[in-house]
């Protein structure tokens, strides 16, 4: 018993004062993408031919990125020949509607917080049962990441519940398998209305690195209407409460939209 | 090895790529009888799979047989006559799983095979029917005693989906039979045809917990074929992010069962101390998991003295508390109780399944990849094995304890001594009509790649053998015997990937 005592002595305040402190992030996160079309060589496509999920594209306005489908990898930084293209530590990335995550510069809309009715019946409690539909255990990673002490999410009324019957919406992670259809559409069923959906990773926002195989579904909105997307691959831990923060009301709506950069230390 | 059957085969080693004439073509009989003497002579079935000849039609089976005392693989290819082959699950059951695969992809069918069932569910194709995920002919104990629990595929917690059918006295597990597929997404089939610019995120989302190291088994193979020499310091920099992957899910593992035995102190402590090491990784490469990390012909992030010395000084600490955390489970005759004698693998039926990683070593089987066929910077260094006896949940435990320190040192090493150089090379293109296989030691055990390149240089087969692919049939076998209110313990000390199987 003593030794628990002692482990415990040692073990020390974990919990980060999330949302009052900018979290510090590591100077290599690849948070959110800028771009820089004033720079784009003329007719220049390497960008575009280098994406592995055709989340850049090239037109009259130059180029354009799509967060839902970006794997927020280094593959259109490095074939960049002018530097237009670059990584922010930016990690608050989560939006209420589908096409704010198709940007020109960088993510310029946040999501907005539930409003009348739902607000005041989530806002303070909300039960999430989560559906791994096709995931790599990436997103199903860095989601259950937050119930551990360094996050504590228990202590913003947010909860992952065991049944759907229990909860107040889904959260969904993974393409949408064709195996897993079913599956979800019966989960989704059995959550009494009102309710939410979450979709947390490119898989479940656009099929991600599995975008138009025949075995899935290019993401949940192929099942059932989401109310929240929360991209990345997988998307930090801290981009996943922010964007719940957000959806609740918790977070003041507006923080982050004037692209205010969280420091570094 | 003495042995006429590895006479008949040809013998590579890891991370070697040669022309793929010199598989050697047995008529299938030939093929079957080498498989089944080199098993018995100590031979571990790495992967056995099909695929179609370049002519069409016809299905080529390929076999690559892991000799763990000599450090050798032994390969060798047949194709069946007709639409069925004598199978070789009654006389080796490393083969049951392989086969049904088999079965599943090509109609392809193993006669005498006792269990015979879907292995993934994929969608029907080439006039072939297939049946709807979750329909299969459960194994049933019958009477009036008997009763049937059926679990999943969506589970309570936070988890990959999978089912799970158990038939249950009481209390006491009869039998569980385990039905996966919901992960299925098709990646194997979409490996055809490339590298194209998706491949490597494939390698990286084959099962995101081991991104580095599918990435790494993958990367080796392109430079096999490729004949693209890594430098030094990416050899040291693949291990160290290995490793550290490897840290992560042993620690997060470990505090997992502590919850699951309802020990909260270690539970928190270790939950935190994951994080802890992911963030190592983070700070070499930018991302938790990995991404970006490994690259073909080296490693897409150096690290330089300043932050070499963040990562030791880290690593330093997170060790410090984890040990703490993790003493406390050895300390508390509670934990003990439950962790000791239950989900117990002896070593026979250890052996008999071709069980792999922590799974297997905590059967008292020394087996460990970066031991038994070291490439990179394992070639250079020793890691010792780490093995326990029990084959309960705490031997599964112990052997991840002993892993996590020897991890630490070994990056601690590393990191002190890094050569000096370039830390990525440039990568070529997969030369014309090679064949490879590449074996990497993953935080669930060993991965296995297979591929073959076509005459332009193009993968004509890629065959993934995801570790959980070996294990999960152990899982099952742990059971037996069981009180079902178990299962979330003994499911956790095996900690297996859904959708590395279901690919």
């Amino acid at each position: 018993m003593l030794k628990v005592l002692l482990a415990r002595l040692a073990q020390g305040h974990r919990t980060i004062p999330f949302p009052g402190e900018a979290p510090s992030l590591p100077d290599r996160f690849r948070g959110a993408p800028e771009l820089d079309p004033t720079k784009c060589p003329d007719g220049c496509q390497a960008c575009v031919d280098a994406c592995p999920t055709g989340a850049l594209a090239q037109d009259a306005a130059g180029p354009r990125l799509d967060l839902g489908r970006c794997l927020f990898c280094t593959d259109c930084t490095e074939a960049c020949p002018a530097g237009a293209l670059r990584h922010t530590t930016e990690y608050r990335l989560a939006v209420r509607e589908r096409e704010d995550l198709v940007i020109r510069r960088t993510l310029e809309k946040r999501a907005s917080a539930l409003e009348g009715k739902l607000r005041s019946l989530f806002g303070r409690s909300l039960k999430l049962r989560q559906v791994s539909a096709g995931g790599c255990n990436g997103c199903e990673s860095d989601v259950n990441v937050l119930n551990t002490i360094v996050f504590d999410l228990g202590r913003f009324g947010i909860q992952f519940v065991a049944s759907p019957r229990h909860a107040d919406g889904l959260l969904i992670t993974g393409p949408v398998t064709e195996n897993m259809r079913l599956a979800l559409r019966k989960t989704y069923d059995a959550v009494p209305p009102p309710k939410l959906v979450i979709a947390v990773g490119a898989c479940a926002i656009s099929g991600g690195p599995f975008l138009d195989h025949p075995e899935a579904h290019n993401g949940a909105s192929s099942v059932v209407p989401v109310d929240l997307f929360i991209p990345g691959c997988p998307p930090h831990p801290l981009t996943i409460l922010d964007g719940l923060l957000r959806l609740v009301g918790r977070i003041e709506e507006g923080a982050g939209d004037r692209g205010d950069v969280p420091a570094i230390p | 090895m003495n042995g006429a059957c590895f006479d008949r085969l040809a013998a590579l080693h890891n991370g070697q790529a040669v022309s793929r004439d010199r598989v050697p073509e047995l008529p299938f009989l030939d093929l079957r009888t080498a498989i089944l003497e080199g098993v018995e002579l100590g031979g571990r079935l790495a992967a056995f799979f099909g695929r179609k000849t370049a002519s069409g039609g016809a299905v080529e089976l390929v076999a690559v047989l892991a000799l763990d005392a000599e450090g050798q693989l032994y390969v060798g290819r047949a194709t069946p006559e007709g639409a069925s082959f004598p199978a070789l699950t009654p006389e080796c059951t490393q083969a049951h799983l392989f086969e049904r695969e088999i079965a599943e992809q090509f109609g392809l069918a193993p006669e005498g095979h006792p269990w015979l069932k879907p292995v993934r569910y994929p969608p029907a194709g080439e006039g072939r029917s297939m049946p709807s995920i979750g329909v299969a002919d459960f194994y049933r104990v019958a009477g009036e005693e008997p009763h049937e629990v059926a679990v999943g595929p969506v589970h309570a917690g936070v988890i990959e989906p999978g089912h799970f059918r158990f038939q249950c006295h009481g209390e006491n597990v009869f039998h569980l039979e385990i039905m996966l597929g919901y992960q299925h997404r098709g990646v194997e089939r979409a490996l055809v045809g490339g590298p194209t610019k998706r491949t490597l995120h494939y390698m990286e989302t084959l099962a995101g917990d081991t991104s580095i190291g599918h990435a790494l088994a993958h990367c080796m193979l392109v430079e096999a074929m490729s004949g693209t020499r890594v430098p030094a310091r990416a050899h040291a920099l693949r291990g160290v992010a290995l490793e550290l992957e490897r840290l992560a899910n042993h620690v997060g593992d470990l505090g997992a069962l502590a919850a699951d035995v309802g020990f909260l102190p270690t539970a928190a402590y270790c939950g935190r101390l994951r994080g802890d090491y992911l963030n190592a990784t983070a700070l070499l490469c930018g991302s938790r998991f990995g991404r970006g990390m490994v690259r073909p012909g080296g490693v897409g992030f150096d690290l330089d003295p300043a932050r070499a010395e963040t990562l030791v000084a880290r690593l330093d600490a997170a060790l410090r508390d984890t040990r703490t955390a993790v003493e406390l489970l050895w300390n508390s005759p509670s934990v003990q109780a439950r962790f000791e004698e239950t989900g117990t693998v002896s070593r026979e039926v250890a052996l008999e399944l071709g069980l792999v990683g922590p799974a297997a070593r905590a059967c008292g089987v020394e087996r460990d990849v970066r031991q038994t066929f070291p490439s990179g910077i394992y070639q250079f260094t020793q890691l010792p094995v780490a093995t326990a006896d029990s084959g309960d949940v705490f031997a599964r435990a112990q052997v991840r304890w002993l892993e996590i320190e020897r991890s630490v040192e070994f990056i601690r090493e590393q990191v002190q001594a890094l050569p000096a150089g370039a830390c990525r090379a440039q990568a070529g293109a997969p030369a014309a009509g090679r064949f490879g296989v590449s074996l990497v030691e993953g935080w669930r055990g060993e991965i296995c790649h297979v591929a073959t390149t076509d005459a332009s240089g193009r993968f004509s087969d890629y065959k993934v053998v995801d570790p959980s692919f070996h294990n999960w049939t152990g899982l099952a076998m742990a059971l037996r015997g069981q009180q079902i209110s178990d299962f979330p313990l003994c499911n956790k000390s095996f900690n297996l990937s859904y959708c590395g199987h279901d690919l």
